[in-house]
């Protein structure tokens, strides 16, 4: 395909003139805005609709008239059980069986074999390693709180995930049912779906192995789906010939075959349940969580760099055991080895547990590092934040009177000034230039309804912030990600940090930036704009190391110049998955904005967490739906954007 | 103290099912006393003290962590036994709503008094010497300006669902501010620290007994004193047209709540509880253990307890 052929032609038809004709109309009542009748400027009372009230009806019509909540609370009895037993094992909680705890070093000798068994002696330096830090640092008992609700919830939401997906590609219409289902679950604010979890199980453990579940759940769905669809028609034939039934032929044929994809769920599984760590400790979850939030209200930050490091390790340790695990191939035996031959690490590892059992009775240290032996690093990072903070202050003075006067109350004031049918048809002009019609349609649906909602005010200010973070955002993301792939070393260590900045509990960063800029604007940019940045390098990396060798060399032939082949030939080729991260990023941008309330907003999110004190169901599901529904919006123009170009031979 | 009171009246109903009745009988029953934590740390230690009596007494104790407004309601179904901490300004209105829905009651009152108001550290006087008066404050409001308050004075409130009344205060007595929510305590904490840094003049929300007063001492501002009345009647206060032309109550109560079946499942410890009273030096001392020296919060009680022996050995006997 030659240069020439991706330069996108203009389009014939109808499209980008109905998209002129939207744009100019919408400019029209921006101009005249001081003629306009007040039902042009914001929804007139009228047509707002008390989405909240119905919504908690419907919720009490589950509740008592179905009777809904003894289900949920039968269901979470028996949750409640299992978690008391990996309670009782792991920290020693007075439950059945009673035989806990587990000293912790048998614990970190058991992980350690266990990567030795996955990965080698790499793995099981660094998973045994990890929790002899988690040791060391006197986190076993917060940690082990944490790990106690995972355990149970992950391998739930794997199940569940199974299931509902196999259903999703058997059937037709469970998928059709599911698609908006999930799309909806992955863009709506945690804090909305916690309030009905909190109606309908209660607070505690339970509640958080549920909410994470809830969360964690949708990717495994799509995985799942995903890998048994991609399953060849060929592979199913052969063993269709071979007699097999429809069970056998999905539990022995397709889901082996579906096993990449599925082993990717299941590692995303894991890593949602981490993220979650910090979030359900707002309804009960112990363990880091509870802990991090408890410290950061005593503003020790030190010691919540501390318990962020702890998620971090523990989320890779268990991100590279799925993946080890996903990569393993069936080892066959000599049929002459004895079994102590062939299952080395069992044998090594239970002589190790046996011997750890008993050092541990001798040394308590073994079993149990109190609070007060424990090591810690968190007077040198104090001093670190503290010393930074300093040493940037006098640049973030000036910053935060630059963007406030300057950027953010001006910005923010221009789009409360904005007439709301203004706002809403340069949106579908948006959509009809990328989608046409139907573009147009669905972000009119979608802005639509929060217009209805009664939200309008403050789902701006929400717009605002997400739209400007994403563009410094991207401003940082882009560059950083193009000069990250100049060398291969480079890409690995970036894109590791960025696995990092990801998994790292974001609470952490709200308490430095409020004392870096104060709690205003800049404050929540500056958190959102940490978070968002992280998919933009992260894509871009991913889609410039995609481009074909072959494409390169042959623009090298031809004698482009590295500006030109980047510009040309590199970044065209890469757009495609970029604007996944760009994708991504508005996600991430407004998970963040909901969070940043905690910093103080006027936005949504403020609301949001208003609803959340007052358990007000309805108020926290019509707000978090219209936080989803501007990710949905955004999502799908973004998807029609990369379709189209596919439609019209683009690489993508 | 914080409320960020993330979570849920709405328990109740959820966990209606599982309220035990109590059992009649002299002994107490060996079923765990359910004490609830929250998120910060003079009540926690002091939950763990209390506990560590119960345990001496031979009782068994679970501590759980809940939300410190949803608590009542759980209290009131008998998910929870006790709780050490009511604050009148925080968790008056939960408090006094569970209450009237019955199943739970005060069981002690504290010797202590809870305040909270607008408040600044030390170092603010030298740009405001006239504090801690009002009026003082008012006249260099300017002292106070950020980039995004313009020429007024910024007041840093707390989070919005704490219902503090600031704005129309603010209205009421015409000042010369604006009022910032800060979303949660930890903000309003981080701000303070960062202006220790420079000593740059802040006011803020602030309430005691509280851990702050220990890393950063300060005085509440003084405004026209509370009159009953004062935020509902106009004609209460210097203005007889304005409702919130006053100040916050200056010596609110702190009241430990029980849970109705407690006396009977539990009587030895509800006895016990029923003496118990901490003064305020003695909770800021709780507080200072965890927050200023770093010890976790059951080491703290244990320190505490061990340290005070004359406060608590007389409930028990």
């Amino acid at each position: 395909m030659s240069l020439a052929e991706r330069i996108p032609l203009a389009r014939t038809g109808t499209g980008p003139r109905v998209a002129l004709i939207l744009l100019g109309t919408a400019l029209l009542l921006v101009i005249g805005r001081n003629l306009l009748p007040a039902g042009l400027m914001r929804p007139p009372e009228g047509l707002i609709l008390p989405f909240a009230d119905w919504i908690n009806a419907v919720f009490a019509f589950l509740r008592d008239d179905l009777g809904l909540m003894q289900v949920t609370r039968a269901f979470a009895a028996m949750l409640e059980w299992l978690l008391d037993v990996t309670a009782n094992l792991l920290y020693g909680k007075n439950r059945w069986p009673r035989i806990g705890p587990l000293p912790w070093s048998v614990v970190a000798i058991s992980m350690a074999a266990l990567g030795w068994a996955l990965g080698g002696w790499r793995l099981a330096a660094l998973s045994g390693g990890t929790f002899v830090w988690i040791a060391v640092m006197g986190q076993w008992q917060w940690a082990m709180e944490t790990l106690s609700v995972i355990v149970v919830a992950a391998p739930f939401s794997i199940l569940l995930g199974l299931v509902v997906g196999i259903a999703a590609w058997r059937w037709t219409w469970a998928a059709r049912a599911m698609n908006p289902i999930l799309n909806i679950a992955q863009s709506l604010p945690h804090f909305a779906y916690m309030i009905p979890v909190v109606v309908f199980i209660g607070v505690g453990p339970k509640a958080g192995a549920i909410v994470t579940i809830i969360f964690s759940v949708p990717p495994m769905i799509r995985m799942t789906e995903l890998g048994l669809r991609k399953v060849p028609e060929e592979v199913v034939e052969a063993g269709r010939m071979g007699g097999a039934t429809p069970w056998q032929l999905l539990r022995s044929v397709r889901l082996p075959t579906a096993r990449t994809e599925i082993l990717i769920g299941v590692n995303q599984v894991i890593m949602q349940c981490l993220a979650m760590v910090v979030l359900a400790s707002f309804i009960g979850m112990p363990g880091l969580g509870q802990k991090l939030l408890q410290l950061l209200q005593a503003l020790k930050i030190g010691l919540s760099v501390e318990i962020g490091i702890t998620i971090v390790l523990i989320a890779v340790v268990l991100d590279r055991l799925s993946k080890a695990w996903a990569m393993r191939q069936p080892v066959h035996h000599d049929e002459g080895r004895t079994w102590v031959r062939r299952h080395p690490v069992l044998v090594v590892w239970a002589l190790a547990v046996v011997a750890a059992f008993v050092l541990a009775q001798a040394v308590p240290l073994l079993a149990e590092v109190p609070r007060r032996q424990a090591l810690s690093i968190a007077g040198p990072l104090d001093a670190l934040v503290d010393g930074f903070i300093r040493l940037v202050d006098p640049v973030t003075t000036w910053l935060r009177w630059f963007l406030i006067t300057w950027l953010l109350i001006p910005l923010r004031d221009g789009m409360l000034w904005l007439p709301f049918s203004a706002v809403l048809l340069a949106l579908a002009a948006a959509g009809w230039a990328i989608g046409g019609l139907r573009s147009a349609l669905v972000m009119l649906g979608f802005f639509g309804l929060i217009a209805l909602s009664g939200w309008w005010d403050r789902a701006m200010i929400t717009v605002y912030m997400v739209g400007f973070s994403v563009l410094i955002a991207a401003m940082i993301g882009f560059p950083l990600g193009i000069w990250a792939t100049r060398s291969d070393a480079r890409a690995r260590r970036v894109l590791l940090l960025c696995d990092t900045a990801q998994t790292f509990p974001s609470f952490i960063y709200l308490i430095p930036v409020v004392m870096l800029f104060g709690v205003n604007d800049v404050a929540v940019v500056a958190a959102v704009v940490t978070f968002a940045a992280v998919p933009l390098i992260r894509y871009t990396i991913e889609g410039l190391r995609g481009v074909p060798a072959e494409l390169v060399e042959a623009a090298q032939m031809s004698g482009a110049t590295r500006q030109q082949m980047l510009w040309h030939v590199r970044l065209p080729f890469a757009l495609p998955v970029m604007m996944v991260g760009v994708n991504q990023s508005v996600m991430f941008s407004l998970f963040m904005v909901i969070i940043a309330a905690f910093i103080g907003t006027q936005d949504l999110g403020q609301e949001l967490q208003r609803a959340l004190s007052a358990t007000d169901v309805g108020k926290g599901m019509v707000l978090g739906l219209a936080v989803a529904f501007m990710g949905l919006a955004v999502d799908h123009l973004v998807k029609r954007l990369t379709e189209r170009r596919r439609a019209e031979g683009m690489p993508g | 103290m914080t409320r960020t009171s993330r979570v849920t009246r709405a328990m109740t109903l959820a966990l209606a099912p599982f309220a035990v009745a109590g059992i009649a009988s002299a002994e107490d029953s060996s079923d765990p006393i359910v004490i609830p934590i929250h998120n910060w740390s003079s009540q926690i230690v002091m939950s763990h003290a209390i506990g560590q009596i119960f345990e001496g007494m031979g009782n068994s104790v679970e501590y759980v962590s809940t939300d410190s407004q949803a608590v009542y309601e759980a209290i009131r179904l008998g998910d929870a036994a006790l709780e050490v901490e009511v604050w009148e300004g925080a968790f008056g209105a939960s408090f006094n709503a569970a209450l009237e829905k019955g199943g739970i009651h005060e069981a002690g009152n504290h010797n202590a008094i809870t305040r909270e108001d607008w408040w600044y550290p030390l170092w603010t006087k030298e740009a405001c010497p006239g504090l801690p008066d009002w009026e003082a404050l008012n006249a260099c409001a300017a002292v106070f300006a950020t980039p995004e308050t313009g020429e007024k004075g910024r007041f840093l409130g707390g989070p919005v669902d704490w219902l503090k009344h600031d704005a129309e205060k603010v209205e009421a007595l015409e000042m010369n501010f604006t009022v910032v929510n800060a979303g949660s305590a930890a903000a309003l904490w981080a701000e303070l620290a960062a202006a220790e840094k420079d000593k740059t003049p802040i006011v803020i929300f602030n309430w005691t007994p509280n851990f702050a007063e220990a890393v950063w001492p300060g005085e509440f501002v003084d405004f026209p004193k509370w009159e009953a009345g004062c935020d509902t009647d106009p004609t209460v206060g210097p203005h007889p047209d304005r409702t919130y032309d006053c100040g916050n109550p200056a010596d609110g109560y702190l009241k430990i709540a029980a849970w109705d079946g407690m006396p009977e499942k539990w009587p030895a410890a509800y006895a016990v509880l029923q003496k118990v009273s901490f003064t305020n030096p003695q909770i800021a001392e709780m507080a200072k253990l965890v927050d200023v020296d770093g010890m976790e919060p059951e080491d703290a009680a244990t320190a505490w307890l061990e340290a005070n022996e004359a406060v608590w050995k007389p409930w028990v006997e």
